[in-house]
Order: C-alpha cells, then structure tokens, then sequence
C-alpha cells in the first residue's frame, strides 16, 4: 500500500482551502521539495526538486512547511487498519508498507484484493486520504503494481501473467536501479527484462556482482525477500537545510539540539541505540564534511548524541557559514544494552538522562511541544 | 663514516628506534634513524616530531660521519642476524648508500641526508630529578590501564604525572582515567621534584618509557617543563612533548564517602569474574555482583547466550548491595592487586565504587558501575 501524495494530502484534508491549489511540501526557498500534490505534479514538480525549481515551474504553488507531527498521525491510524488485515507489517515509510496476506483469506473470510479494497475504502471515508495498491506474489512485483495505476490504482500482477507483464518492462523500474547501474545495463544492451532473460546467471554476476544475482531472478519475476515487521536499520539521521546560509553560532547550536532530538526520538520509538555519532555539514560553496566519533557505550539518549555531535562541530574548526547542518546515530543495536553508564568526570550526565527520561513521559502524554529545553528556542 | 659494533648492542639501540617510528608516514625521512658515530660511540636518534629517543651504545669508530637509513628495515636486518656477529656499517658519503656487513652477509641500503633529519628543539627544563626505576615502573604500570582513547577528550589520552599533597606530605602522582575507570598511585617524591610542573605523558611516551624501566638498579633522571618531559639512563634519552591541556579534576571523582566494604582474595576474585564473563554478551561484558553478608555472587544473566553464577566467601558486613559492572574493568583493577587483599568500597548500585589494596593508599581506583 502506497499513499498519494501522501504529506500534501494529509495538508489538503486539514485545510480545504488548499484543496484545489497546487500544494508543494518542502523546507522553504532553499529546500527541497519533500511532497507535492497532483496538481503540482502536473506541472512537473517532482519529490527531491530544488524549491526554486519547482516555483519555476509552478509560480503559484503554496509551499507549506511539513507538518511531521500530523503525518505521523495520520500513518499511525493507517498502520492500525492495515493491522486489522495482518501482523506481517514493513514500513517502509510513514506512507508506504509491505503486508504480507499469505494465509489470511481462512481468518478473514475473504481473498487479499477483498480485503485490501476494504482497507482502501475505510482509509477513504474515515481518514479521508487515499492510496493505491499493489498486489503480487513479491515485494518485487507488489512495489512496481502499486505505482502502475497511481493515484487510487489497485493493481495486481498474477503468477500466470508474471512473465507476459515483465518482458517489455524497462529495468529501471526496479527499485535501486539509478543512473549509474542503468548507463552499464545500457552498455552491455540491457533495457528490458527481456534483455535480462538472455543472460546467464554466471555472466550477470560475474559483470555486475552481487546485482547481477538480484537481476538474474528479478526478470523472472522471482523475488525470495520476506515481508519483515522488523526491517532492520543501518542509520538514523536527520539534517537541516537553512533558507540563508549561517554562521551564527547560537542558531547552529540550536539546530544540532533539534536534530539531536528528532534522531534521539525516533531510536527512542524503534527501541534503538548506536555507537557512532556523525556530524555533517554543508559548506556555502557545498563542500560536504562528515565528522564520526565511536562511543564505547551506544546511546539513544538526545543529550549524548547532541554533546558529542558539538564536540565534532567545535573541532572541525569551521565556523560556517553553512548551507546544511545535520547529525546521525549509526552502528544500531537494541537499546537494552545502551546508555549503561555514566561518566565518573561528569556526574552531571546522570541527572541529565534523568531528566531527559522524565522529559520523555511528558511529551508522551501532552505532546511533543509540552516541554522543551531553552536551547530548542534558539 | 665506518664503524663496527657488536650485534647485541646494534639491536638494542634500533629496536628502540624503530619502534619511536611511525609505521605510516607522509614524510620520507620521519622512517629514518639517524645514526651518529663519533669517538668511540655512535648514537642513534628516531623521531615522529613528538617524541625523540636517543640510544648510545659503544662502537669502534674508525670514521666518524652520520647518515640517516630506515630504522625498520635496518632492524629487520639485525633481528635476522646470528647472535655474536660483528656488524661493520659504512657510508663513503658520496654513494648515498649505507653498507652493512656481518660475516657472509651483504646490505646495501638507501640513506638520505642527515641535514634533513628533524632533531628536536632543546628546551629547558624547570625542574630536573632523579628516581629509581622500580618507582616509575610502578606508577605508570598500574596507571596506564585506564588512559583514554578518545579523541574528542584528548587530555584524557595520557597520565598526569604531577605533584600532590597525601595524608604523608607531598607526594610524587600519576592518575589516568577514561571516564569509566580511574587510577591514582603515589610515590615517595625524589629530591628536586618539588617545583615540577604537572604534565599529561601521552600514551606511547609511556610505552616506549616502559623500556627504560626494566632494570631495577638503574636510577632515570627526569626533566619536567610545562611543554615537555624527558627521561634519561645513561645510553638512552627519551624526550617527548606532554599533551597540551588540563587534566581535569579528578580529586572529586574519587569517591569519599563510600561505607560499605568487601574485602577479598583478588586472584580468586579475578578468576571468578573471568568465569561467569563467559557466556556475557560480546559487547557490554556485563557482571553483577550481589553482596550479602559475608557472601558475594557473582552472575551474569544475558538472554541470547545463558547464565551464569558463582559464590564467593568474602568479608563485608553491610546490607544487601546489587550492583553491576563491565567484567574487563573488574579484571583489569583486581590485576593491580598483587599483595594484600583487594579492599573494595561501595556506596549504591548507582555510585562509584574505590578499589584499593589492604589499606594501601598509594594506589587507588575508581570504577564506574553499569546498570545492569
């Protein structure tokens, strides 16, 4: 199941003055274009589109800053009716899940593509936001049938039509296929899945390496990858891209704590922790610079991750002014074994978890705005 | 420049060298050792611009001159000769080549300039004593276990050797710490070093120190400025920058006020650790330990891989005390240990606990619990 447009259509739905307008989900002038509704789209606004780009092509789209907080909602509600179908959830995304219904016809009475156009109905009339599915005998297959009919599509792609489907389908439609694997597909004269079936297996692997495998069985509709409600995580970062470029030093700082926060939060929400901290930061000519440092312990905690990312920071020695500020937690484990120590020459770092621990509590019940700490102001 | 030297002394004099030297380097001649003869001794001088080591050893010098030649491939070339050879190195200065030669054996090796090679700055030194050997061994033995690598708290990557004031009057100290473990040792100060500035002896000062030390007779003269420290017996000098920060604070780290006390066996105690440590987790290492009177039960519970648990019969009259700890520190600190009982003294689970020897003093840690 994927939603259509999924952040504009949650905007459009709490406001219905933006209903008609072309919406363009993003981070100001300087961002880029997270989410934009179908009339934008019509345009020729893209995801991952630089704003002025985008404004270029559509001069008047209402830009609406993401509201992260609603999204999450709005996914949540959408989680809970997808789990009335089956426990074998992966998320991929706030808007996007795999859900395996192997099975589930004797529970429900019903065949999948029943059950899934009731999922797409309640999500319709109870939430008021719409999404398109694709049912296949894969993920392989199920991804490339919920993009087919998008939005509202409903698409399915049977064992028996696997092969007559594929055949004159462009490879570029499987997922992690860029521009660079798609210009060495090209010189070895691979466009279709139908170029693929006359290659062997020894060759594909033997010219393009562990891809060539996954290719090798993708043409022939073959994808052994379970649907897994515990999709592991390399990494959890976030990043900010300012609307002028900045060197002031309270802002920067302000920043690192949010985005401290946020990363702190979602390892904190999938019961995570890691060892490896890294800072990143965009340059005014956008020279890229990435920082890490390894912890002994991993940590979830925002203060840990938030100190040793300003420590990189006061380090680097650049002093802006900076385009993009950003931090990440990676080298993930499960958080029963992090934050187990506190240090004997900052006896201060226990009373801070604790009060990080107790923030936490209040957010959970009044919400994420109920307590913040005066450096998130700045 | 042509002399001959004994095998023995040639490989003492390189192994030192060599291993001042940086494995990797961006700078040629930072892989050279420069090698001095004059008179009857020829010296031996290695550098990574931090640290510089200066080994004499007695020669017969038929020519005097200095080259500079590649400390690892030149002791690869005497740890492979026979014990007993006579090594004759010659540079004619006009070739750029030194010759080694021993018995049969043949090297030619590629020098480079002597004018090239970095020889570190004098400086002087504000405070100049004498210790025995055995005291610096052992300050810095039982310290150097808990130096920091991080590098975010860079101050923390070496020992703070200073001067401080004990229960007996002042006394010469060395503490390390990481933030998880912490280790103070006193010695009795040597005449002069009153005045000495506090310095942070980085981590391979105190390894290539180590080698000095091994000689209990031997007496080291040791120079304190506030930029740099030497170490010196009489064929060897050892002079290193000291890291440029402030140790910070540890007087209240170490822990005052902690009551409740265990004292015992650290071997049998070290053992027991290493045991139930077994089936710990790979990475946190965890161990608890349960204290009752006059009993302690060591146990390790981690889901993925099993249990353990073992009793020991100790002395502590307190109340019930659970508390956790990472099993490489508790072996490390009990290690220390190698007289008395080990004397430990715990507050709460949540606390730092001091370790000590008996009612030694002079040598004290500090060890950070984890929750477990």
């Amino acid at each position: 199941m994927d939603c259509d447009a999924f952040y504009a259509s949650v905007e459009k739905r709490d406001n219905r003055e933006l209903a008609t307008k072309p919406v363009i989900i993003g981070g100001g002038r300087r961002g880029v274009v997270s989410t934009a509704c179908y009339v934008a789209r019509i345009r020729g606004v893209r995801s991952a589109m630089p704003m002025f780009q985008a404004l270029k092509l559509c001069p008047e789209a209402v830009i609406v800053r993401p509201r992260m907080d609603a999204y999450v909602a709005a996914s949540r509600e959408i989680r809970q009716m997808m789990e009335e179908l089956t426990p074998e959830i992966e998320p991929l995304s706030l808007d996007e899940a795999f859900m395996d219904l192997s099975g589930t016809q004797k529970v429900h009475g019903q065949p999948p593509a029943a059950m899934l156009a009731r999922l797409v109905k309640r999500m319709r009339e109870e939430l008021r936001l719409t999404g398109s599915i694709g049912l296949s005998h894969n993920k392989f297959l199920a991804k490339i049938a919920s993009d087919l009919e998008k939005p509202k599509g409903f698409s399915v792609i049977g064992k028996a039509e696997t092969d007559s489907f594929l055949r004159d389908r462009p490879v570029r439609m499987i997922w992690g296929v860029g521009g660079a694997t798609q210009t060495a597909l090209e010189k070895a004269g691979i466009r279709q899945f139908s170029d693929l079936l006359r290659w062997s297996h020894e060759d594909l692997t033997a010219r393009f390496g562990a891809m060539g495998t996954r290719l090798y069985y993708l043409a022939r509709g073959e994808d052994k990858r379970r649907v897994s409600a515990h999709h592991s995580i390399k990494s959890i970062s976030k990043e900010t891209t300012f609307f002028e470029d900045t060197a002031d030093p309270d802002l920067l700082d302000g920043h690192l704590w949010r985005l401290a926060e946020q990363v702190s939060d979602r390892a904190k929400a999938r019961g995570l922790a890691g060892r490896v901290v890294t800072l990143k930061l965009k340059k005014a000519d956008h020279a890229l610079v990435t920082r890490r440092h390894t912890l002994r312990d991993s940590t979830q905690m925002a203060d840990t991750i938030y100190r040793n990312a300003r420590a990189l920071f006061d380090q680097s020695g650049i002093a802006g002014p900076l385009r993009l500020i950003g931090t990440g937690l990676s080298s993930l484990g499960s958080a029963e074994e992090a934050d187990r120590f506190d240090d004997l020459l900052d006896p201060e770092a226990r009373i801070r978890g604790e009060i990080e621990r107790a923030t936490d509590e209040i957010k959970a019940r009044f919400g994420s705005e109920a307590i913040l700490k005066g450096r998130a102001l700045r | 420049m042509k002399f001959s030297i004994e095998r023995a002394a040639l490989l003492k004099a390189v192994a030192q060298a060599q291993s001042v030297v940086e494995r990797r380097n961006t700078i040629p001649i930072l892989a050279n050792v420069l090698i001095e003869a004059q008179d009857a001794d020829v010296r031996f001088r290695a550098t990574d611009l931090d640290i510089e080591v200066v080994d004499r050893a007695d020669a017969k010098v038929e020519r005097a001159g200095a080259t500079t030649v590649s400390a690892v491939t030149l002791h690869e070339i005497v740890r492979k000769l026979p014990d007993g050879a006579l090594v004759t190195l010659t540079d004619d200065g006009a070739s750029g080549r030194l010759t080694v030669e021993a018995g049969r054996s043949n090297f030619n090796l590629a020098t480079l300039p002597k004018e090239d090679f970095p020889v570190m700055a004098t400086s002087e030194y504000s405070s100049n004593f004498s210790a025995p050997a055995p005291v610096l061994r052992r300050l810095f033995d039982k310290s150097k276990f808990a130096i920091s690598t991080e590098e975010t708290r860079y101050y923390l990557n070496g020992v703070y050797m200073h001067v401080s004031d004990a229960d007996g009057g002042k006394v010469l100290r060395c503490v390390a710490t990481d933030g998880h473990r912490l280790a103070r040792i006193d010695a009795e100060l040597p005449d002069g070093a009153g005045d000495m500035p506090g310095v942070i002896v980085p981590r391979k000062t105190v390894g290539e120190l180590r080698k000095l030390l091994d000689d209990d007779d031997a007496q080291i003269a040791v120079s304190v400025s506030e930029t740099k420290v030497r170490f010196a017996t009489p064929d060897i000098t050892l002079t290193s920058k000291v890291i440029d920060g402030t140790f910070p604070d540890y007087t209240r780290v170490i822990p005052q006020g902690n009551t409740r006390k265990l004292e015992v066996d650290a071997a049998e105690f070290a053992r027991a650790v290493d045991r139930v440590a077994t089936v710990s987790s790979e990475r946190s290492r965890a161990v608890k330990l349960t204290l009752d009177e006059d009993k302690l039960v060591l146990s390790v519970n981690a889901p993925d891989s099993g249990a353990a648990e073992e009793e020991l019969a100790v002395a502590y009259g307190d109340e019930r005390l659970e508390i956790g700890f990472n099993a490489k520190y508790l072996l490390e600190i009990s290690s220390q240990v190698d007289r008395e009982n080990a004397v430990f003294m715990f507050n709460s689970s949540g606390d730092p606990t001091l370790m000590r020897e008996g009612n030694d003093t002079s040598a004290v840690y500090v060890v950070m619990p984890m929750r477990v």
